[in-house]
Order: structure tokens, then sequence, then C-alpha cells
């Protein structure tokens, strides 16, 4: 367990650690930060911003990012289905088409009502 | 002396792993800088320009100074901008795109871990790089930040799904997660899943540009729409980080490419033996790559470039002298294969990027989620079908019956 995954947790911590000890030694180096108005305003291509960004935004986000979970979970089902596949046989082989089955029907379904229309 | 601190190392698994680390971190940050300078040449070279040639001989010193600039820039927050996070965004775009190569088999012998979940280990923890760009557009505060970060989150998920799906393909040819035991399969069977899983192959492909954010699915960083994206409001050291994952990311995906469906490490025709004079490649192409640097060199009329060529070319061919060894010869076989495919893969990326105009929104969409996701669940249940109709063990297989 500690011999496979050991090495991974050192890459993560150094894979973190570079580029935010990077950006503090630079810190010594690197001009200081000398903020003026129009320096830190947001960039609209010269235009002075008028409003707040985090407004609000369509509403094709939101069901792209909820079709995602539902076809993302079920893809994860998936994997372990494909692994144990030759010892599963003929069974496994039916309850996935039924799985399958039952999620086409959803995908046509959602296809039909438009959810998959952009604008 | 060495002997003995060859001795430690061995004893102590966890210190080889870490020299491993350090040697995979620092060819990955060469790799990416200079892939950089590769695409602006090749790019360049398919416009008819010559591209970077100010830096250095034939600009080779350009990456280096495009980093040690952007490190030397004042660090900018935005007014407005949530700072914590806009601060943190660009670390876990990176963390994300480096902790993957942990599992990638680059040869037989040279990985840094082997876990048994290891496909899964990399669809998760990659999928994590979609936080720094989404956070990264929100905390900025700017429109155009903004609509980048969500174009970019909306694309990923949806060449996800695609992605997810065609990979299972392969999972249920080789019945492994372990990405060496993937490619140890490919082995035994003789054929690389390329040809058993053509469809899931160009499905993943596809979905890697599109996952990648690059040309024709670049919608996220439109220059003429977005300005430059999720990252507009970066600069300086951050907006380096921001580059690096994006252009690590187009290794990473080569990788997981070569692994999964081109055999890894395996060079071509693996097990006809007829073809072994091939593992004489890796020499014989350094000779090559010094032939074509003399010839370079002699077409400059800068003396101190042609020092610089004329003893790049004599350092190339003393390292082909010495991996022409036949122990060494044996050791860089699998990445020496490994590294050939993935270059074709990257040349690739930017051959796609000199080719391929841009996809509108609407039309990224629709081939993600009506044309990828219903091609990949048929070529899902097909695969399942025949292999169950192939396997000779099972009792009631109606080929047997069949055949009866």
């Amino acid at each position: 367990m500690l011999n496979e995954y050991g090495p991974i947790l050192i890459f993560m911590a150094i894979a973190a650690a570079f580029p935010l000890v990077t950006l503090w030694i630079m810190k010594f180096i690197r001009p200081k930060f000398n903020p003026t108005a129009e320096k830190v305003m947001p960039y609209e291509c010269g235009i002075t911003p008028e409003s707040d960004a985090r407004g609000r935004y369509t509403v094709r986000f939101y069901i792209i990012a909820i079709l995602f979970v539902v076809f993302d979970v079920e893809t994860i089902y998936l994997f372990p289905w494909a692994v144990q596949y030759q010892v599963l046989g003929l069974y496994g082989l039916v309850e996935m088409l039924v799985f399958l089955g039952v999620l086409i029907v959803g995908y046509i379904w959602i296809w039909k009502r438009g959810a998959l229309d952009w604008i | 002396m060495l002997e003995n601190a060859f001795n430690v190392v061995m004893a102590h698994p966890l210190l080889l792993a870490v020299i491993k680390i350090l040697i995979v971190f620092a060819v990955l940050s060469g790799i990416v800088a200079y892939l950089v300078y590769m695409e602006r040449k090749v790019l360049a070279f398919m416009q008819a320009r010559l591209g970077p040639m100010r830096v250095g001989p034939w600009g080779l010193l350009q990456p280096i100074a495009d980093g040690l600039k952007l490190l030397l820039k004042e660090d900018i927050i935005p007014a407005g901008a949530d700072k914590f996070v806009f601060l943190l965004a660009p670390a876990i775009s990176v963390l994300a795109a480096f902790t993957v190569f942990a599992v990638i088999p680059f040869a037989g012998n040279f990985y840094i871990s082997d876990i048994n979940i290891g496909l899964l280990f990399i669809l998760g923890v990659s999928s994590l790089g979609i936080y720094g760009i989404i956070l990264g557009g929100w905390s900025s505060n700017s429109h155009y930040p903004l609509l980048g970060a969500l174009r970019s989150s909306a694309q990923l998920v949806s060449y996800e799904v695609a992605a997810g799906m065609a990979l299972v393909g392969v999972l249920l040819i080789s019945n492994s997660l372990s990405m060496v035991e993937i490619v140890n399969r490919q082995q035994q069977m003789g054929v690389w899943n390329v040809f058993l899983q053509p469809l899931a192959f160009v499905i993943y492909v596809i979905a890697a540009v599109a996952e990648t954010n690059r040309n024709p699915f670049d919608l996220p960083e439109a220059e003429s729409e977005l300005t430059a994206g999720f990252h507009t409001e970066y600069s300086g050291f951050r907006f380096a980080l921001y580059f690096m994952a994006e252009y690590t990311n187009m290794v990473l995906v080569s990788c997981i490419a070569v692994t999964l469906f081109l055999g890894g490490w395996l060079r071509p025709f693996s097990s006809v033996h007829a073809l072994d004079f091939l593992r004489w490649a890796p020499p014989v192409s350094l000779v090559g790559a010094a032939v074509f640097i003399l010839w370079l060199g002699l077409q400059s009329r800068v003396p101190l470039e042609r020092y610089f060529f004329v003893a790049l070319a004599l350092g190339c061919v003393a390292v082909g002298v010495i991996i022409s060894y036949p122990l060494i010869l044996n050791a860089v076989q699998g990445i020496f294969w490994f590294g050939v495919k993935v270059l074709a893969f990257l040349y690739a990326f930017i051959w796609y990027r000199a080719t391929f105009p841009r996809y509108r929104y609407d039309q990224l969409m629709n081939v993600g989620w009506r044309w990828m996701i219903p091609l990949a669940l048929a070529n899902l249940i097909v695969t399942a079908v025949v292999r169950y109709l192939l396997s000779a063990h099972t009792p009631a297989s109606p080929v047997a019956w069949l055949l009866r």
C-alpha cells in the first residue's frame, strides 16, 4: 500500500510545492505590486466596466452540468463491470444491456425535449 | 563509494521513488517549455515563416527568455478579485496536470507507481484541473474570464463523458485498470488496442483535443471573442502556471492515448522477431539528428552559432555511441519508443491547430452530445457483445453453438 501510494503522495506534494515555492522566492526579486486605478481595473478592451461580473448567466450551463453528472456516474458504473467482464459472462452482458437501455431511453427523451439544443 | 550509494538507494523504495519523481518532474518541465518552442516553430514553418530566430541559435533559448521574463513581472491582482481564490487557482491547475504522471508507465522498467486503479486515478485527478479554470475565471471578477471559464467547464464535462465511455471499450479488452497491465496485455495479444478499438481511439483523440482546449475546440480562449478566456486577468508567473498546465495536459493526454491505444513502450511489431533490428533505432536516429544539426550549423554565417551546432552534433553522436552498448541499448528501448509515439501525438496537436478552423460553440456542443456520446455507446455495446461471442470458455457460447 505504502509502496504504491507513497510515491504518488510525494509527487503530489512536489507538484503542489513547485508553484507556491517559486512564487514565494520570486517575491524577493520581482518588482513590488504597485496598484494604480487603471492597472487593477478589470480588462474589457479599454471600456470602463459598468457592472459586477458575477451576474446571471444562461441556464444552458446548468443543464449541461446536470446531464454531465447523470452520464458520468453511469460511466463510472461501467468501469468495474468492464474489468470483471470475463467473470460475469452472459449475466453481466444482459444486466449491462438493461442498464444501458434505461440510459438510452433517457438520452432519447432529453434529446426530444430539447435539452441538447444550444440556443 | 558509488556502489555503496547505489545499494542504499535500492534498499529504500521511497528514496528510489523520490529520485524518479525528480527526474520525471525536471524532464517534464523541460519538455513543456520546449513544446511551446516546437509549436511556434512548426506553426511558423506551416505558414511559410521562420518563427523565433533571435534568442540563441535558431531561437533555441526563447523558452528560457520567456520564462525569465514572466518570473520577473509584477504580480497584479485586479480590483474586486477574490484574492485567496485568485492566488490558489493556477496552483490547482498545475497540481492536477502534474500529479497524473505518477501512474503513467514511461517504460516497462521506468514508472513511478503502478496502482491497480491507475486509469480511474487518471480520470479522477485530471478532472480536478477544471477547478483551477473555473475558480480562476470566477475570482477575477471580470466578464471575459467568467464567460471563458463557463465555456471551458461546459466543454470539458461534455467531452469527458464520451472519452470515459470510449475508455470502457479498452477495459473490456484488457480487463484491468492498471496502466502497466494494459500495455502488457497488448504485448500478449500481439496487437495494439487501436486496431481492436479504432472508433474508441478516434473518439478519445477528439475528446482529448477538446479537453485540452486546443484548436479546433479552443472556444474558451477564442481571442476574437473573449480576449484570453479564463486567464485574461492573470499576468506574470501565475499566467505562466496556467500556460504550463495547458501544455502539461497536452503531454498528458498524449501519454494516455499512447499507453491505452498505441502499445505504450512497445516497439512496432514487438512480437515479430524478424524486425528485431529495430532495436538499433535509438542510436541511428541520434546520428540522423546529428547530421541534420550539422547541416543546420553549416548554413549559419555566425561563427559562434556554427561552433554551437557542431558541438551539439558531436554530443548527439557521443550519446548515440554510449547507448549502443547492449545493456544500455536494452534499457532505453521502452523510453525511446514511448517518446517517439508521444512526440508524434504532440506534433499532430500542433498540426490540427495549423489546419482546422475553429468551431462555433453550438456546433461544439452538438458534436459532443449528439455524435460522440451515441457513437461511444454504440462502440461499447458492440464491443461487449462481440467480446462475449468470442470468449471460447463461455459454456453456452452462441458461436460454439453455431459451429457445432
